[in-house]
């Protein structure tokens, strides 16, 4: 690991000034970070941590809306009830993240800013329709986060600009997440699906799907989505869906597996995402 | 960059340092204390022999730079025993005999401990999956699981 100067500012201004500065680069959990440092692909001449900044991190419910600070470990994402009631994809992608001892240092905000394709909280906030609130030193704004990614690392983030909080407007009766993947535990995902729907009276009201690591960025499948509303959640549907996710994927061919295999898991593993959502949402 | 003060509670003794920035909690641990308990294994966060209990967490101590664990409380492998006498998972770990190496032994008991600490009625299947982070590469995990599930048994029982 390079030397690097370290600070530990008390609030965002401070915090975000100094990220604004050349060579910087902040520190949530540390599991993107050190690795990175370690391996030379991450040498900052500086590093921010973000640990003293104060509400940062925690879970709170806002009537419906529940709010996830950016410095919140995934491993309380994991074991919230609040979250493993009203978004339960986003709780069971937390608790597929890495090990236990990888889960009580890696944050959320870590986990979406490295915009990583594959990260496993991506699916269950993009079907959460999350809003991630920004601050720096120059004030603050909120970008969707279908909205947030802009290709394999990257984002709209600007020069001192940090994420505070995820803020999930709406509960979805029923949401599961399927991280497709060779190991049980500490795998990286070759497909992340996730999906999110309403039932009123045996119709779908509301449906979304969020698919990571099929794309350069994590995507919404709106075709499918839009062949959900409205109609009863049967299994001819369901395949249509899971046809029309397939076709909004543009995966990549890789030593783990080819695109055309990634586009036929996508098609499989969308509709048995949609089925357990809809027992859920049922039941 | 100039070394930071840190105050590091290890083992309920108190140390104030000079620790570079770069240094991992790991490496403090190691080679500025002396504690070598703790293995340091792929320094990637995926074996799990660094495993450290800090403010009641278990977490991979390649992956933490010491200078963020000032004002914490740290425990390793060698503050289990007290008053010499062996934590249930230790004395668990002999008896079933769940090591032959040992490279991976200490950070299987910290993990063991902070999950039995946690909730002692998991299923071997959910300690199974709890130790996914955890990597032996002698034992074949049958008699480490049969550790931790007798050391649960113990602590359930006495509790
Ligand atoms: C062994 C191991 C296994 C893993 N397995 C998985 C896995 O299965 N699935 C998975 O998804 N991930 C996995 N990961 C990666 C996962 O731990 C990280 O993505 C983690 O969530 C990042 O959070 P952090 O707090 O550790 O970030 P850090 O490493 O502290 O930060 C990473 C970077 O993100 C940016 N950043 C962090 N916080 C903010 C913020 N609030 N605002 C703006 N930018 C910010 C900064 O650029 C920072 O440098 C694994 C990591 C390890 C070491
Ligand atoms: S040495 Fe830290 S996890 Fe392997
Ligand atoms: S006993 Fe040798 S690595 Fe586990």
């Amino acid at each position: 690991m390079k030397s690097f100067e370290f600070y530990e500012p008390t609030t965002l201004a401070e915090a975000s000034r100094l990220f604004a500065e050349e060579h910087a680069q902040l520190l949530a959990g540390g599991t993107d970070l050190v690795i990175g440092m370690k391996a030379l692909t991450e040498t900052p001449q500086s590093v921010i941590s973000l640990q003293k900044i104060p509400g940062l991190a925690g879970i709170t419910t806002d009537g419906d809306s529940i709010n996830i600070g950016a410095m919140t470990k995934v491993r309380e994402v994991e074991l919230s009830a609040d979250i493993l009631q009203h978004h339960t994809a986003l709780a069971e992608g937390a608790s597929e993240i890495g090990s236990i001892q990888i889960r009580n240092l890696a944050t959320v905000g870590g986990n979406i800013a490295h915009a990583s394709p594959a990260a496993d909280t991506v699916a269950g906030l993009l079907v959460a329709d999350a809003q991630v609130d920004i601050a720096s030193a120059n004030g603050e704004r909120t970008v969707p986060i279908n909205e947030l990614f802009t290709g394999p690392g990257q984002t709209v983030l600007r020069s001192g600009e940090i994420i505070t909080r995820f803020r999930l407007p709406s509960p979805a009766s029923g949401s599961h997440y399927i991280k497709h993947k060779i190991r049980e535990v500490m795998d990286l995902a070759f497909i992340g699906v996730a999906a999110a729907i309403n039932i009123d009276n045996g119709t779908i009201t509301d449906a979304r799907i969020g698919l990571a690591a099929v794309a350069p960025t994590p995507i919404r499948a709106t075709e499918a989505e839009d062949l959900l509303k409205g109609n009863a959640p049967t299994p001819e549907l369901l395949e249509q869906a899971g046809e029309a996710a397939a076709a909004a994927s543009s995966p990549i061919s890789d030593l783990r597996c080819s695109a055309e295999h990634r586009r036929e898991m996508v098609d499989v593993l969308t509709r048995r995402t949609l089925e357990q959502a809809a027992e859920r949402a049922n039941g | 960059m100039a070394k930071l003060p840190v105050s590091l509670t290890i083992n309920g003794d108190e140390h104030d340092l000079l620790i570079e920035p770069r240094k991992t909690l790991l490496a403090v641990l190691r080679d500025t204390i002396g504690l070598t308990g703790t293995k340091e294994g792929c320094s990637t966060g995926d074996c799990g022999a660094c495993t450290v209990i800090v403010d009641g967490k278990a977490v991979t101590s390649c992956m933490v730079l010491g200078v963020t664990a000032s004002g914490k409380e740290i425990t390793t492998i060698e503050g289990l025993a007290s008053d010499g006498e062996l934590h249930p998972v230790q004395q668990a770990f002999i008896e079933t005999g769940g090591y032959q190496c040992g490279f991976c032994t200490p950070g299987f008991i910290m993990a063991s401990k902070a999950l039995i600490d946690e909730n002692p009625d998991r299923t071997e299947e959910e300690f199974r999956y709890a130790l996914g982070g955890n990597i032996c590469r002698c034992t074949g995990y049958t008699k480490i699981l049969e550790a931790i599930l007798q050391a649960a048994e113990e602590v359930r029982s006495t509790s």
